[in-house]
């Protein structure tokens, strides 16, 4: 073999160029500086990280309670900082696309038309894939189990493998800014534009791989909230007493069932044509691009569903706390739920109106289209009939859902625009159709996840999040959003098409940078959110509130301690009502020691999960760069480590009646101690997560 | 037949144990596996549905009549079908707790699928030969993949076997053995389902057309 042959082996695709860093330092452009400071930003970061954790000696407790933890709370927890980093990643993406336009009204601007098409492709994957997924898979995670009664997920196990195959997906994203390039093709990667005849290079690749695994990853996800609903809730846990984010859970993981695998096969097969040279998507030999944007909205309509119902959830268990209301019309909303996830199958042609149906097959998909409002609009009204009458407080997750509510519905009607077949011709691949979806998926994912974050974590953490730095973070979202998006409406009306690098029509300009100035608002939301968790985290002594029940709430997961047990509960719960925590309060049956305390048993951690992620990741790493060693020698570690697996027997450990009992004793008479708060104090010092409540 | 009847009956197969809570946790971890199963045969059927649109694409190259060996498909059919009869006797020796008829029925199982795998490859190596590749066409990729995704399941089905084998031979009979080969069983007849579907629709339709 010569020379350049073993380094051809060893290093397959891989050059020096490609380096951001050496890029930049050959063709020194503003573009490239940009592309070559966010690669040396991902380099900094993991080295300050490193050398973080190895200062204050953490590697080992990093690696024994967190890395190879099989404890849902910790793996929820896992996944909600995953979605923060990929959150601030993708923010700060848009925000360089938003000042790029601004600026580049006939102007060449700051990024140059590819890297323009990378940023666009990566903002829109990492939110939906990296982001949404993450964060939402994270709340069901810690949050499902806790509502039900259960002490873990069915699979403690495949639960970790799930979280890695994500990690190791968001991984490559990154790895993609240091080395190499990513797609150019945007997040839904049309072929043929992705095949390797218009788009050579590593980009597609990247994409192909971290998407490939986090929809693997996100099926696992499935079968495991599905199998934990059905077979773990408490005794007397009746379907029409699950907590309507159980509900939500649930209807997303069937949605997850069946629409992550047509995504898996349509980024499959696109992989097959890349590097088997075969003609699925191809312009020649037989292929057919209609194949792969049938098969990519089938994912891609209902996984719009699977981002929004478990916000849907959390907004039913925020207003019904903070209303101190019992939840309007429980029936309904569990009905519209699972119409809405039953719908989302009728309908993915409406992505897709302009490609040459007949009229006939486009009117029935409009007329599908439509049809989804009825259901939502169900809910809405559901939601402000909870409102009514009821104690409402303004906390920042209340804002949030009131702020949902509105901009929801202003989304839902140009919705309905874009339902209409012949509007959509008007207005399909504009900004109007950019500014739609974001004003469905911020205030309907986003501000949902966010309230889910705020009401969720004083349980999950044991102290509550600072509310004034909250409200001041929503008012910049709500703000941000309007100012960010409401423009992109006009723009597209207007005609300006979307993902586009450079404008030349003068007139756009100030509705540009009204958009830019949302876009920094956006940013600074997030900045505030940041600094509402470093404030909180500061004062955490003040803000305790062991005992659990911060809001006077009523699911199960408030009847135990803040942060709770390893084990989640000392005794599994019998559950004779729906609200079974509310009415237990109001019975006096709450804060009991149990009649007797046994041996619980608990999923040992093991680095099994762990090692098939990062292996993973390591596998498509090589196919991207066609090391094909490399991709051999980690799929071959994949398959050892699940083989391996499957033979271990010592995966579960006991914890001591004893220990158990010392425990829960312990935090009885914490509550015992506490003082009851009223609800117009439950955002001071003086709340102790005791709520006083009235029979 | 014993086992099989009285006020315990649930699935079939999972008559393991009488103690309730292991019972539960026996139904839980099938249960998983019949969702898994769920989304194995979204995948399918989105296969077959390309395949069905990808019917047309031969551009010149080799279509259906020129390529399927009806003859070695209808052997493949009979292999797997009787595949899964002897994963069925197997199934019952797991149930009368026969140790040796549960591995020979394993045994038998496996050559047969190995026996399927083995013809398989060879169509395949034959129609490489006569320039059938899967870059040719649309259809043929098509074809490749859709018979190629089964082939990659009873290869993983296979390997399923032999790693039980090691399990039984090396850590006995406990519950996690018994769910596996419940898991493994389902999987086995499953890909049948699938082969039956493959036979009817790609070859036959295929070769009446």
């Amino acid at each position: 073999m010569s020379d350049a042959g073993v380094w051809h082996f060893l290093l397959g695709d891989l050059s020096w160029g490609a380096l951001p860093f050496v890029r930049a330092w050959r063709d020194p452009n503003l573009s490239e500086i940009i592309g070559a400071a966010a690669g040396a930003v991902v380099v900094l970061g993991a080295i300050a990280a490193f050398a973080l954790i190895t200062t204050l000696k953490l590697w080992r407790t990093l690696w024994t309670e967190w890395l190879t933890s099989l404890d849902h709370k910790k793996i929820g927890i896992m996944y909600i900082v995953l979605a923060g980093v990929m959150l601030t990643r993708a923010l700060i993406e848009a925000v360089l696309m938003r000042t790029q336009q601004a600026l580049a009204v006939n102007a060449p601007g700051i990024v140059g038309p590819n890297h323009f098409a990378q940023l666009f492709t990566t903002h829109g994957s990492i939110m939906i894939f990296f982001m949404a997924m993450p964060f939402l898979t994270g709340l069901i995670n810690y949050v499902m189990p806790l509502q039900i009664g259960a002490r873990d997920m069915a699979f403690p196990y495949l639960n970790s493998v799930g979280l890695w195959l994500t990690v190791g997906g968001a991984g490559l994203m990154m790895a993609s800014l240091v080395i190499g390039e990513f797609s150019t093709g945007g997040w839904s990667g049309y072929p043929p534009y992705t095949e390797l005849s218009y788009s050579g290079g590593p980009g597609p690749d990247y994409w192909i791989w971290a998407v490939s695994l986090s929809s693997i990853g996100n099926t696992t996800v499935g079968i495991n909230v599905i199998c934990t609903i059905y077979k773990l809730r408490a005794p007397g846990m009746t379907w029409m007493r699950l907590p309507l984010f159980c509900w939500t859970s649930l209807c997303t993981a069937i949605l997850m069932i069946f629409a992550m695998m047509p995504l898996t096969l349509a980024t499959l097969l696109l992989a097959a044509d890349r590097y088997a040279g075969m003609h699925f998507f191809t312009n020649d030999g037989g292929g057919n691009m209609m194949n792969y944007v049938n098969l990519f909205w089938l994912f891609g309509h209902p996984e719009v569903y699977i981002v929004i119902l478990p916000s849907f959830g959390v907004y039913s268990e925020v207003i019904s706390a903070f209303s101190s209301k019992e939840l309007y019309g429980y029936t309904s909303l569990v009905l519209a739920t699972a119409a809405i996830a039953i719908l989302s199958f009728t309908v993915w042609l409406h992505h897709f109106f302009t490609m040459g149906q007949s009229a006939d097959v486009n009117a029935a998909f409009g007329i599908a289209t439509m049809a989804i409002a009825v259901p939502t609009g169900v809910k809405i009204y559901d939601w402000i009939w909870t409102m009514f009458r009821g104690e409402v407080r303004f906390t920042p997750s209340m804002l949030l859902s009131i702020a949902f509510i509105m901009t929801f519905v202003l989304g839902g009607f140009s919705g309905i625009i874009l339902a209409t077949p012949p509007l959509d011709y008007m207005l399909h691949n504009t900004l109007f159709l950019v500014a739609h979806f974001h004003n469905m998926l911020i205030p309907g994912t986003l501000y949902g996840l966010l309230a889910g974050y705020m009401y969720w974590f004083p349980k999950a953490f044991g102290f509550r999040l600072n509310e004034r730095w909250g409200r001041i973070s929503v008012a910049c979202w709500v703000v941000g959003f309007y100012l960010a998006f409401m423009p992109l409406y006009v723009l597209g009306a207007a005609g300006m098409a979307r993902r586009t690098q450079e404008v030349f029509d003068p007139a756009f300009r100030p509705w540009l940078i009204v958009a830019l100035i949302g876009a920094l608002l956006l940013g600074a939301a997030l900045a505030s959110l940041f600094w509402q968790l470093f404030v909180s985290i500061r004062d955490r002594d003040a803000n305790r509130v062991p005992v659990g029940d911060p809001w006077d709430a009523r699911g199960l997961e408030w009847s135990v301690s803040a942060p709770p047990p390893e084990w989640n509960f000392t005794t599994i719960p019998q559950v004779g009502n729906r609200d079974a925590f509310y009415w237990r309060k109001r019975n006096g049956d709450a804060y009991l020691p149990a009649d007797d305390y046994r041996d619980i048993e608990l999923p040992k951690g093991t680095a099994c999960g762990f090692v098939i992620g990062i292996a993973a990741a390591m596998c498509s790493f090589g196919l991207v760069w066609r090391i094909w060693w490399m991709a051999i020698l980690f799929l071959l570690l994949d398959v050892a480590t699940v083989i391996v697996r499957s033979f271990m027997r010592d995966t579960t450990r006991t914890v001591p009646a004893a220990t158990v009992e010392c425990v829960d004793r312990l935090w009885l008479a914490q509550a015992r101690a506490a003082c009851p708060v009223a609800r117009e104090f439950e955002q001071c010092e003086r709340n102790k997560g005791l709520a006083q409540w009235t029979a | 037949m014993d086992g099989v009847e009285g006020p315990q009956l649930r699935h079939a197969g999972l008559n393991l144990s009488h103690d309730p809570e292991a019972l539960e946790q026996i139904e839980s971890d099938v249960f998983g596996f019949w969702i898994f199963l769920m989304s194995d045969a979204v995948l399918f059927a989105l296969l077959f549905a390309i395949h069905g649109t990808m019917l047309g694409a031969t551009v010149g190259a080799p279509g259906p009549a020129e390529t399927f060996k009806i003859g070695s498909a209808f052997i493949e059919t009979l292999l797997l079908l009787t595949s899964s009869l002897t994963f069925g006797l197997a199934s019952l020796a797991l149930k009368r707790h026969q140790p040796w008829r549960l591995v020979l029925w394993l045994v038998v199982t496996l050559a047969l699928g190995l026996g399927f795998l083995g013809m398989e490859a060879h169509d395949f190596a034959t129609m490489a030969g006569d320039h059938a590749t899967p870059d040719r066409s649309g259809f043929l990729s098509a074809f490749f993949v859709l018979v190629g995704m089964h082939g990659l399941h009873v290869t993983v089905g296979s390997l399923w076997i032999v790693v039980m084998f090691v399990q039984l031979a090396t850590i006995g009979r406990d519950r996690q053995v018994e769910v596996n080969l419940i898991r493994l069983s389902l999987f086995w007849h499953f890909l049948d389902v699938i082969w039956i579907a493959i036979f009817s629709i790609v070859y036959l339709q295929g070769l009446i057309r």
